[in-house]
Order: C-alpha cells, then sequence, then structure tokens
C-alpha cells in the first residue's frame, strides 16, 4: 500500500525543456520510467537532453515547439505520439521571467510573459485535453507549473504574478471541466529555486539577505521539486488529487 | 469621522460605460459630485449617457475608448486630463466574456478575452498610475474583477483567468505605488441583474440558479454603490491591496 | 443612488468597547446616528466613553459584558433590548490578545484566548441573529478577524487561529443565516496602533520594522471608519455577506 515513483509505461510531455526546471524535470521522469517527449525552442539543448537520457538507459525524442503558436503546439504533440506513443503526462513548464516596475513595464514586456506564461499554458493543456479526451480512457496528467507568486506579490514582477494567478485558475477551471474524463491537473508552486534564471540575483549580497530572511535561510535547486512532482505524474499515487495547488517553497511565503 | 460619499472636485475615468456596471458606475459617480470621463466603444451610447448626466446637473464627458488599443488608451487619458482635469479615481471596469469549454477556446476566443479583461485595464491604470505619480497628488484605482477570480466555472476557463490575474495586478500595483498614496483594490462582485442578463435570469432556467443561491437573489445595481463610493473616496485611504468580495453569498 | 451613511433609528451593540478599535467603532457609530450599547469588563472606561459621545449629541448605554459567559450574553442584549430597542448591527470586536511562541504556549492563556475570540464571538452573534430572525429583522453582523488570520506571524500562532477561525465563522454564518437577510462580514485589520499593539512600534525595533512596511507607518482606529459605517449601513453593504476584506495599507500582501 506504499506508493510508487515507477513511470514506466507513461509517456511524459515536458515543455520547457531545454533549461531549468523543464531539463530537471524531464531527467527526473525518465530516471523513474517515463519516456519523455522534451519540447522546447533549442534544438542543440534539446539533442543534448535526448542524448543524457538515452544514456541513463531512459527513453526520449526532442520536440520542436513553441508554446505561444498554437499550430507548434499541435505539431509537437503529433511527433511525440508517433515516436512514443500516447502522452498520459504534461509537464506544462515553460515560462519566462522579467523584472520591470509597474510604470516601466512595455506592452511587448506584458506580452512576452503573459504569451508564454499564461497562454502558452492554456494552448499546451488544450492540445493535451484534445489527445486524452479522444482516448476516452484511463486517467492523464497535467502539471501546471505556476509560483509562490500566484499568491504573493513582489516588487518588479507584476506581469510574471498576474500571468501565474491566470495559471491558478485555469488549473482549477480544466480540474473541473474534465474531470469527468479521468483527467487530474493540478499546479506545483515552487518557491524561488536557485537555477539559471534566478541565480544572478541570489547569488549578489542584497540577494544573499533576502535568503537570510527565509525561515530555513537556504536556497535549494530543483530537485527539491522531485517528490511533489512525481506524486503528480504517478496514475495511481495522486488519482485523487485534482485542481489542488501545491506549494512547495521551505517557508518562504510564510 | 463619518464617510464622505461626497465626491465635489475629483475626475473619474470609468470604462466600459456604455452598458451594464461601468453605466451605473458613472451614473453613482455622478450623482454623488464627481466628474465623470465615461468610455467605451460606442458613441452614441456615450453622448446618451453624458447627456442624461448632464440632465441631472453632473459633469460627464464621453470619450470613445477601445481597451484593446494601447494608443486609444493613452489618448483618452490624454482628453480626459485637458479637458476635465487630473484623473484620480479610476474604474477599470470594462470585461467581456466568451463562454466556451476549454476544448472549444479558439484563439480569437482566448486573445479578445485576455487583453479586454486583462492587459487593457493593466495598460490603462499603467498610464493614470504614471501621471498620478508625477503629480504626487496620489488617487484610487477601483479593478472591477469577478467572484470568478476564485473559483472555477464551466466554460469560463479564460474569463477566470483573467480576473484571477487582475487580483495579481492589484496587488504588485499595490504594493510598488503604496509610497505614492495610490490606493488599488479589486472588487469582485457576484451575479448582479442587468439589462444584459435579466432576461436569462428570469427564465425558468435562470430562476432555478437564483433558488441556488443561499440568499436565493440576484444583486442590485444599487448595492454596487457603498462599496464604490468608499473606494472612490478619502475614507478608505488604509485599504489598497484589498480584494473585496460583494456576492451575497452567492459562491459559498 | 448613492448610499446613506445614517444610522439613525439603528441600535448598535459593540463588544470590547473599552479601548482600541472598539471603542472608535462605539464612537463612530453613534456619530452616525444610531444609539450604541457599549459592552466590556471595564466599566470606568465605557462611562468615559459614553460622556464622550453624550458630549457630542449621542446615545449610548454602558453594559458590562463578559463574551465567555453567555449569560452575560444574553443578559447585555436583553439590557440593550429595554433601553435602546432590538440590535441591528453586532460588531464582534472584543478580542484576548497574547504574543508567545508555540513552544511555551501555556494551557490556562490558550482556553482564554479561544474563549474570548472564537467561543465568545460565535455565541455573541448566535443570540444577536436569533433574535434578528424571530424578528424578521435584517440586520448586520461585522465580525473583526486580523491579517494574522491570512499570514502567519512568528509568536501569535494561537491569536492567529482563533482569527482564522472567526474567518471561517463569517462564512459559514453568512450561508446558513442568507435566507433571512442577515448579512456578516470579516475586517482584517492591518497593524493598527492601540492597546494591543501598544508600545512596540515606539521601540527601536519596533520603529525598524514600521519602516520596512510600504507606507512606513501603522494605522490608526480611524482609518477603519469608512469601511464600518459601509458594513454596518443599510443600504451600503446590501450585496456583501461572508466577505472578508483587509484593510492594511498593503502591509500583508
Amino acid at each position: 500500500m506504499s506508493f510508487t515513483c515507477d513511470l514506466s509505461g507513461e509517456v511524459a510531455l515536458v515543455t520547457g525543456a531545454s533549461s531549468g526546471f523543464g531539463r530537471h524535470f524531464a531527467l527526473t521522469l525518465a530516471a523513474n520510467g517515463a519516456a519523455i517527449a522534451a519540447a522546447g525552442r533549442s534544438r542543440d539543448r534539446l539533442s543534448e537532453l535526448v542524448q543524457e537520457i538515452e544514456s541513463q538507459g531512459g527513453r526520449a525524442v526532442p520536440v520542436a515547439m513553441d508554446v505561444t503558436d498554437p499550430e507548434s503546439v499541435r505539431a509537437g504533440f503529433e511527433v511525440a505520439e508517433i515516436e512514443l506513443g500516447p502522452v498520459s503526462v504534461v509537464v506544462n513548464n515553460a515560462g519566462v521571467a522579467t523584472v520591470h516596475m509597474v510604470a516601466d513595464a512595455t506592452e511587448a514586456d506584458y506580452d512576452r510573459i503573459l504569451d508564454t506564461n499564461a497562454k502558452g499554458v492554456f494552448l499546451v493543456a488544450q492540445e493535451a485535453g484534445k489527445h486524452m479526451i479522444k482516448r476516452g480512457h484511463k486517467s492523464g496528467r497535467i502539471i501546471n507549473v505556476a509560483s509562490i507568486s500566484a499568491f504573493k506579490a513582489a516588487r518588479q514582477v507584476s506581469t510574471y504574478c498576474m500571468s501565474k494567478a491566470a495559471v491558478t485558475s485555469l488549473t482549477r477551471t480544466l480540474a473541473l471541466e474534465w474531470a469527468p474524463y479521468g483527467i487530474n491537473v493540478n499546479a506545483l508552486c515552487p518557491g524561488v529555486i536557485m537555477t539559471e534564471m534566478t541565480q544572478a540575483f541570489y547569488n549578489t549580497p542584497h540577494g544573499k539577505d533576502v535568503i537570510k530572511r527565509w525561515p530555513r535561510q537556504r536556497i535549494s535547486d530543483p530537485s527539491s521539486l522531485d517528490g511533489v512532482l512525481l506524486l503528480l505524474a504517478s496514475p495511481d499515487a495522486s488519482s485523487f488529487m485534482t485542481g489542488s495547488m501545491i506549494v512547495v517553497d521551505d517557508g518562504q511565503t510564510l | 469621522m463619518s464617510i464622505s460619499c461626497n465626491l465635489d472636485g475629483k475626475v473619474a475615468l470609468v470604462t466600459g460605460a456604455t452598458s451594464g456596471f461601468g453605466q451605473h458606475f458613472a451614473r453613482t459617480l455622478a450623482a454623488s459630485g464627481a466628474t465623470v470621463a465615461i468610455t467605451g466603444r460606442r458613441g452614441d451610447r456615450l453622448d446618451e449617457l453624458q447627456a442624461e448626466i448632464e440632465g441631472k446637473g453632473g459633469r460627464a464627458l464621453g470619450i470613445v475608448m477601445d481597451v484593446m488599443d494601447p494608443a486609444s488608451i493613452r489618448n483618452a487619458v490624454d482628453v480626459a486630463e485637458t479637458e476635465l482635469g487630473a484623473i484620480n479615481v479610476l474604474v477599470n471596469n470594462a470585461g467581456i466574456s466568451r463562454e466556451r469549454l476549454i476544448v472549444d477556446v479558439t484563439e480569437e476566443d482566448y486573445d479578445a478575452v485576455l487583453d479586454t479583461n486583462l492587459k487593457g485595464p493593466y495598460i490603462l491604470a499603467q498610464e493614470v498610475g504614471r501621471r498620478m505619480i508625477e503629480r504626487g497628488e496620489g488617487g484610487n484605482i477601483i479593478n472591477i474583477a469577478s467572484m470568478m477570480a476564485y473559483r472555477p466555472y464551466r466554460g469560463l476557463s479564460a474569463y477566470g483567468m483573467s480576473k484571477a490575474g487582475m487580483v495579481a495586478m492589484t496587488r504588485c500595483m499595490a504594493l510598488e505605488w503604496a509610497r505614492y498614496n495610490i490606493n488599488i483594490n479589486t472588487l469582485c462582485p457576484g451575479y448582479v441583474e442587468t439589462d444584459m442578463n435579466s432576461e436569462y435570469f428570469h427564465s425558468e432556467k435562470g430562476l432555478k440558479v437564483v433558488n441556488s443561491f443561499p440568499g436565493k437573489a440576484l444583486g442590485k445595481l444599487d448595492d454596487l454603490n457603498g462599496i464604490l463610493l468608499l473606494l472612490a473616496s478619502d475614507s478608505a485611504e488604509f485599504m489598497t491591496g484589498s480584494t473585496i468580495e460583494i456576492d451575497g453569498g452567492q459562491p459559498l | 443612488m448613492t448610499f446613506s451613511c445614517d444610522l439613525s433609528g439603528e441600535v448598535a451593540l459593540v463588544t470590547g468597547a473599552t479601548s482600541g478599535l472598539g471603542r472608535r467603532f462605539g464612537a463612530v457609530l453613534a456619530e452616525a446616528g444610531a444609539a450604541v450599547a457599549i459592552t466590556g469588563r471595564r466599566t470606568e472606561m465605557l462611562e468615559t466613553l459614553q460622556q464622550e459621545i453624550e458630549a457630542k449629541g449621542g446615545r449610548a448605554l454602558p453594559i458590562h459584558l463578559d463574551v465567555t459567559d453567555l449569560d452575560s450574553i444574553k443578559n447585555a442584549i436583553d439590557k440593550t433590548e429595554q433601553e435602546l430597542g432590538p440590535v441591528n448591527v453586532l460588531v464582534n470586536n472584543a478580542g484576548a490578545y497574547s504574543e508567545k511562541m508555540a513552544r511555551s504556549f501555556g494551557e490556562a492563556e490558550f482556553d482564554t484566548i479561544v474563549a474570548t475570540n472564537i467561543k465568545g464571538a460565535f455565541f455573541m452573534a448566535q443570540e444577536v441573529a436569533n433574535r434578528m430572525i424571530e424578528r424578521k429583522d435584517k440586520g448586520r453582523i461585522i465580525n473583526l478577524s486580523s491579517v494574522s488570520a491570512l499570514r502567519p506571524v512568528q509568536g501569535m500562532s494561537v491569536y492567529g487561529m482563533t482569527k482564522a477561525a472567526e474567518i471561517q465563522m463569517t462564512k459559514s454564518l453568512a450561508l446558513e443565516w442568507a435566507r433571512y437577510g442577515i448579512r456578516i462580514n470579516a475586517i482584517c485589520p492591518g497593524f493598527i496602533d492601540s492597546e494591543m499593539t501598544g508600545d512596540y512600534f515606539r521601540t527601536d525595533q519596533g520603529k525598524a520594522h514600521m519602516n520596512t512596511l510600504p507606507r512606513k507607518r501603522i494605522g490608526q482606529p480611524e482609518n477603519l471608519d469608512g469601511l464600518l459605517l459601509m458594513l454596518a449601513s443599510r443600504d451600503g453593504s446590501a450585496f456583501m455577506t461572508g466577505s472578508v476584506i483587509k484593510a492594511d495599507d498593503a502591509q500583508i500582501l
């Protein structure tokens, strides 16, 4: 009656797999038996990732995908399913961040963040759902990568917060509309984690001060998300969870 | 010590003023003494509303504005401030919804809803906020979201996303602009009877819906007056970054 | 078209009116025209408030009330009804406060805080509402919660728990009493200068803390006047029930 992290037989499509969280998620899911459709825009980086997964005995294919382009999303899913079989897990991770005061944000800033982080998540989920519903059986899991920014304001990240709040709302509506099809949709809400995107700031003296104010006075790496990722990706372990927001932030938002 | 419901001397800009909430907000603010810039896409309706407000001794100016067009937004704010004076109250109300299940939502649906309900309000708040900051006199911004910001409703995925986004927008703007004495809050109304939904809510299906509410009633437009006037006045300067639900308990 | 802040003809009852927010609420409601039963355990302080209110032409009735004692609750409401009339507005403000880390929190202190903040508030609301329902009177109840219900603060575990309970209570009672037209909402004030926050914000540590707040200030009780009057008024909040309104100057975002 324990739960298994064994994802053998599962096919996971991970967006934004070229770097950061996405790359890590792909490796973690692969290490636990899932076949991986590594989706993103950087062909070289995706190929590297695929090689790494295969060298560790896993199975993966690179999938060119621009999440802001519906046709690219559709084509990407088609490739994934031809190569690996029906996609049963989607990690809706592609996301960008930026820093700007509200008064200084340009229309281009707004569009960039909202298109990738909110619209992209919508388009990928929509395509995934079409495939999963058509198959009409068993379960599918969609994991939307939101953020603590969905719930808490901070300076210079207004558009990012807005996009993540939109993702939490979407997660609930997806869960509601697709519950009858056995599809579970949940949102993973990470706190601040050391990645390519965040390291520039958190390595500065100011960044280190911020870290000192957190309850555990430390910053972690993407592996701290593994447990919840595997839980949400597993067909049995989280079958009773849908529409949930799971914050994994080491107490940063307390 | 008591609330001043008197908005004499205030200049307000209300979006989506050609119908529903926006129209009512404009009337209420004008009746309380504010000069109101009323905006929307239908010039003839704006003219009618302006004439109505002026006929009652108020002051209003209709300005055609398309919230999906940043240039139109900037122009409207320019015109309002040139003709009426510095804007100190913004009611970010324009919004649309397109009821469609997620699998049926087209890209055009998504863009229309998010651009009207979130991007437009963001750019407008920026435009008005920048000017408030420059003048150093503070001001009040009231973002009109919905009870659907927090709960899922079948067929309203994009709408819900835009309203949840608006709540986050309010929090971030409140944080960044607190120091400039700008107060920005979100109003989340429940189902309120308007011209547009009245027929539905009197139908058999609609009546069943109303009966399922804890209070078995829809809200009325006048029910929104209290909170609107409070947030527009100087009596709520300790409230910023807040989300105020005004929904008769419907989502409970 | 606009709404009236005039509470003439209304009868309000404020708990914990001896100091801080409760004291201010009593004064504000009286100035807006309501006859106010000002209640608490320190009668001399209530009498001082009564004099102040009456000097401005208002009407106030001081009543000794211990919200942890259900008989005391009934007696206070009885007395209000006899002297002023049936209660239309209840401000459930009485609260016990303690700041102590969870590890060393004692049972007696725990019981006191829970008895006042949860049990007292609940039975106060119940008694007032039962009478409103019998009279078919659509009254208003305003619960005082706190931002510490929304975000944990070191040393405020028990206080925060009780304030979070008050939010849940607000929503549950709103649901059950919507059919009777009774409106019950909660206010979550941020840091406000009062007996509770005491001298802390005047200390060096407190001043440093204040400097980290977005507006570098704490509030004063009068900052809640507008919100209180709107929630207490007949028309101003007709469509609001089960709402939780934060008034905290952007302190908790």
